[in-house]
């Protein structure tokens, strides 16, 4: 009822609630903070889709060949951070014949040319040369952050190409990657201009660095939270760069090994009491006690400590623990004992992560006194403990139930019992009790890893009860293809599945073929597969990648083995993009 | 032993008890063990052609309750209304039932590896492996050092500012500063004459002829090394049999690279200016 003009016209007319402008939806859509949500969004339908992927900023691809960088380009062009990983996890044990693939090569290129506005980067497993890095520094004129973690094949001159040429650099993040030094001094190819860096993480770097480059490139990039050293700074030049950047809030050491000189140890202590902001603390290769102490004014303040590269033991490591009362995340090396992990229990009860590494995994002896014990009391004592990889060499089924009724609040739980086979050590019986109990008590757990002696009834209960697992890694366990069976026909969450050495054939994989398709990957090695099942399941399966590999008679091409030979891995994968062309001889797409 | 599993779930299967069977891997020659013969095929799937009698062994039937261990395949028609997609392959390698005994039992036969070891594991990555490695070789090496007074070759890197590539020397090679030098002389001479160009004009009229004082003034190299405790030290402070027997590392460094180095008069670096005069063309 307007008076004087037009009236409105009637309802009819107007458009359905539901038409709105594509720029509304993108808004929408802006609030939605995991990319399933986004996806889901996304396949409501037609106007939706366009919405949502146009607006895509950030886009994970779990596995670099489950869609063509093209594909990728094409679906989500806004895209302003892009992840990208390769290799499966078993890559990092060595299970993954070299040359196996994963080159970053195409997504750099496809991103130079369909993504110009690209700001982040993060390849994980993967294979980036210094090309890569070159094309990298070329092309993305707002580069900010590159992620690298446990990649190969470049080297510091990919780097100093990233330095001379990224003028918005914040972050360059290096972690755990195998690069070569070619003597390149690349950490002085920031130019004198160049300030914005944030992040600063070199700790897997072999070689020296120009100390005094360093310092100039810490004192003036006054925003630097993150720095994290190799192992070429020594002790004195570390206290040096605090003192140069206070402000500083994650902190990787460089050698933390000297003899003890006390004027070293006041320059260090005063260095740190100056570092207010420090939360997060890594580093310290083997750590010498004396210099612990230096560290005290920061324990209290601190939330991460990763001392898993420290060979640090005894009552010195301990004390220096029991300081951080505030402590979220805590990575030792089994040199902590039981009787350190007691007070890690009493004194760190904001703990939410722990990881126990072996200090001698390979050696049969059994020198470090870690055994169930310390996780009992750690799960009994920290309520908001959620994420557990321990290493140890034995455990009993009671040690588990206790924890699983300690802390039903687990998220990841993996726990490697060193000798393959362990029984529970008390009553010599599997520890089927054991790990049923963690998946039955434990109802948001979302990665598991079992070890030690397991028949199939273990996977009967993670099949029923483990509804929101979505990564399980298994070795050396089961008795026959029910276990695989009843992993494949449960798990409603699965996404990722690895096992090794486990007696599971051709019968549970076939039967539970569409499953694959529901999941990210599967990985099998040892196991009892024959080419005649992967055949079946390639045919059978036409949207999923079925890769062998490793076997030894495979000089001879693929067609001419007949079905019942044996397979020594398997990999399948469900992809958009078809057969990849990049496969080395010793891998095969069947 | 393991525990005869006997699963009544909705599907019916079970396995029977399997006598204790190392588990082999890919290789076909290990004795057919009992197994499970799942009866589930996939949608839409044929009979399948079984060629082999291969139940033998346990047979499971798709019904409710219990089952008796049967070993003939006529178990087949038991209500089955799935049927089996494909053939049983001859000979299945070990879907063999582990054995549980109550020691550990010896890992299950790897890919035809010769050595006992498993590959990969424990799961321990790679890097970790190496960098444990590093770290225990080095806490070793001293000790070693201490140990070995004249033993073995003495392997160390040598790096030069700017080279792409790192060389190693055996320092026990030789027996003074001067046989070092004119060693790195030749391994480095190619770097050198590639830089000679640059640094005519100011050193070349002050050749070792000259006082000791200029040659080192104005070489653009300094020969350092790194000790036990990775400090970088000048070359030449330390008689040289105790030298050899802390050097770590050489390393060839450009003079302006050099600030922090120890500092040293001149005098006391007689042997240097000697030594490093090659540098200086």
């Amino acid at each position: 009822m307007g008076r004087g003009g037009s009236r409105a016209a009637p309802a009819a007319a107007a458009p359905p609630w539901h038409v709105l402008p594509d720029e509304v939806w993108e808004h929408a859509f802006s609030f939605l903070p995991a990319d399933s949500d986004r996806g889901a969004a996304a396949a409501a339908c037609r106007s939706w889709l366009r919405a949502e992927r146009r607006s895509r900023r950030r886009l994970a691809v779990a596995n670099c060949y489950a869609a063509s960088p093209q594909d990728a380009v094409d679906r989500f062009p806004a895209v302003r951070a892009v992840e990208v990983k390769g290799k499966p996890h078993f890559a990092d044990f060595g299970l993954v014949p070299p040359a196996w693939g994963a080159a970053a090569a195409p997504w750099v290129a496809a991103a130079a040319d369909g993504w110009p506005l690209v700001e982040e980067i993060s390849f994980k497993r993967m294979v980036v040369t210094d090309d890569c890095l070159e094309m990298i520094a070329a092309s993305f004129r707002n580069f900010q952050v590159l992620r690298l973690v446990s990649c190969e094949g470049f080297s510091t001159a990919g780097l100093a190409a990233i330095a001379a040429g990224c003028r918005n650099l914040r972050e360059l993040d290096l972690q755990e990657n195998e690069i070569e030094d070619c003597s390149i001094h690349w950490l002085s190819l920031f130019p004198e201009s160049f300030t914005s860096l944030v992040t600063l993480n070199f700790s897997c770097l072999e070689g020296d660095v120009n100390i005094t480059v360093l310092e100039r490139l810490v004192t003036r990039c006054r925003n630097l939270k993150t720095l994290k050293l190799n192992n070429a700074i020594p002790l004195d030049k570390l206290a040096n760069l605090l003192r140069k950047a206070p402000q500083i809030v994650e902190l990787g050491t460089g050698r933390f090994s000297a003899d003890y000189h006390p004027d070293l140890f006041s320059k260090l202590e005063a260095a740190f009491a100056g570092c207010k902001s420090l939360r997060r603390l890594s580093g310290a290769w083997d750590a010498v006690p004396e210099y612990l102490p230096a560290f005290y004014c920061v324990c209290e303040g601190l939330t991460s400590l990763n001392l898993s590269y420290a060979t640090v033991r005894g009552p010195e490591l301990i004390k220096f623990i029991s300081r951080c009362k505030n402590l979220q995340l805590l990575w030792v090396m089994d040199l902590i004992e039981d009787h350190g992990l007691a007070v890690v229990a009493s004194s760190c009860n904001k703990l939410q992560e722990l990881r126990v590494f072996p200090s001698a995994p390979f050696d049969a002896a059994e020198q470090v006194s870690l055994t169930e014990r310390g996780l009992v009391d750690v799960s009994a004592s920290c309520p908001m403990l959620e994420s557990v990889l321990y290493f140890c060499r034995r455990m009993t089924n009671e040690a588990l139930i206790t924890i699983a009724k300690n802390r039903p609040n687990f998220t990841c739980f993996r726990l490697c019992i060193i000798e393959p086979h362990t029984p529970d050590y008390t009553t010599h019986q599997p520890l089927d009790a054991g790990f049923s109990a963690i998946v039955e008590s434990c109802k948001g757990l979302r990665r598991l890893s079992v070890s030690g002696l397991l028949t199939d009834s273990v996977f009967k209960s993670i099949g029923a009860h483990a509804d929101r697992l979505e990564m399980l890694s298994i070795a050396f366990a089961g008795n026959s293809d029910l276990g695989l069976h009843y992993i494949l026909s449960g798990c409603k969450s699965l996404k990722k599945l690895e096992i090794r050495d486990c007696p599971f054939g051709d019968k549970p994989l076939l039967a539970n073929a569409a499953k694959l398709e529901t999941m990210r990957s599967l990985w099998m090695s040892t196991c009892s597969l024959t080419l005649g099942a992967c055949r079946q399941l390639a045919r059978k399966m036409p949207r999923l990648s079925v890769e062998v590999m490793n076997d030894p008679r495979r000089g001879c091409p693929l067609d001419s083995l007949t079905d019942e030979s044996p397979v020594e891995t398997l990999y399948v994968y469900r992809t958009i993009a078809g057969p990849r062309s990049d496969t080395p001889a010793c891998v095969q797409i069947v | 032993m393991s525990p005869p599993l006997e699963p009544h779930d909705y599907i019916g299967l079970s396995a029977a008890a399997a006598p204790p069977t190392p588990t082999s891997s890919s290789s076909s020659s290990s004795s057919p063990a009992p197994r499970l013969t799942l009866r589930l095929g996939l949608p839409g799937s044929e009979s399948p052609d079984r060629d082999r009698d291969c139940c033998e062994d346990v047979a499971a039937a798709l019904s409710l309750g219990p089952l008796p261990a049967a070993p003939k395949a006529a178990a087949a028609s038991a209500g089955v209304s799935a049927k089996r997609a494909f053939p049983d392959p001859a000979q299945r390698p070990g879907a063999a039932a582990k054995a549980s005994d109550d020691k550990q039992q010896a890992s299950p036969a790897a890919p035809p590896a010769a050595k006992a070891q498993v590959v990969g594991w424990p799961p321990v990555r790679n890097y970790r492996k190496n960098t444990l490695a590093a770290s225990a070789s080095k806490s070793k090496a001293p000790a070693e050092e201490a140990a070995s007074g004249g033993g073995g070759p003495m392997y160390v890197k040598v790096s030069m500012d700017g080279a792409p590539y790192l060389r190693k020397v055996d320092i026990k090679m030789y027996s003074s500063y001067e046989d070092l030098s004119m060693a790195l002389e030749k391994m480095f001479s190619c770097f050198i004459t590639g830089q000679s160009g640059l640094h005519k004009s100011s050193s070349k009229d002050r050749l070792t002829n000259g006082s000791k004082v200029d040659a080192l003034k104005d070489q653009e190299y300094v020969l350092t090394y790194e000790d036990k405790d990775a400090d970088w030290m000048l070359v030449g402070d330390l008689p040289w049999d105790y030298f050899t027997s802390i050097c770590r590392k050489l390393k060839i460094m450009r003079r302006s690279d050099a600030v922090g180095i120890a500092p040293r008069t001149i005098e006391q670096t007689g042997e240097i200016g000697a030594a490093l005069s090659f540098l200086s063309h």
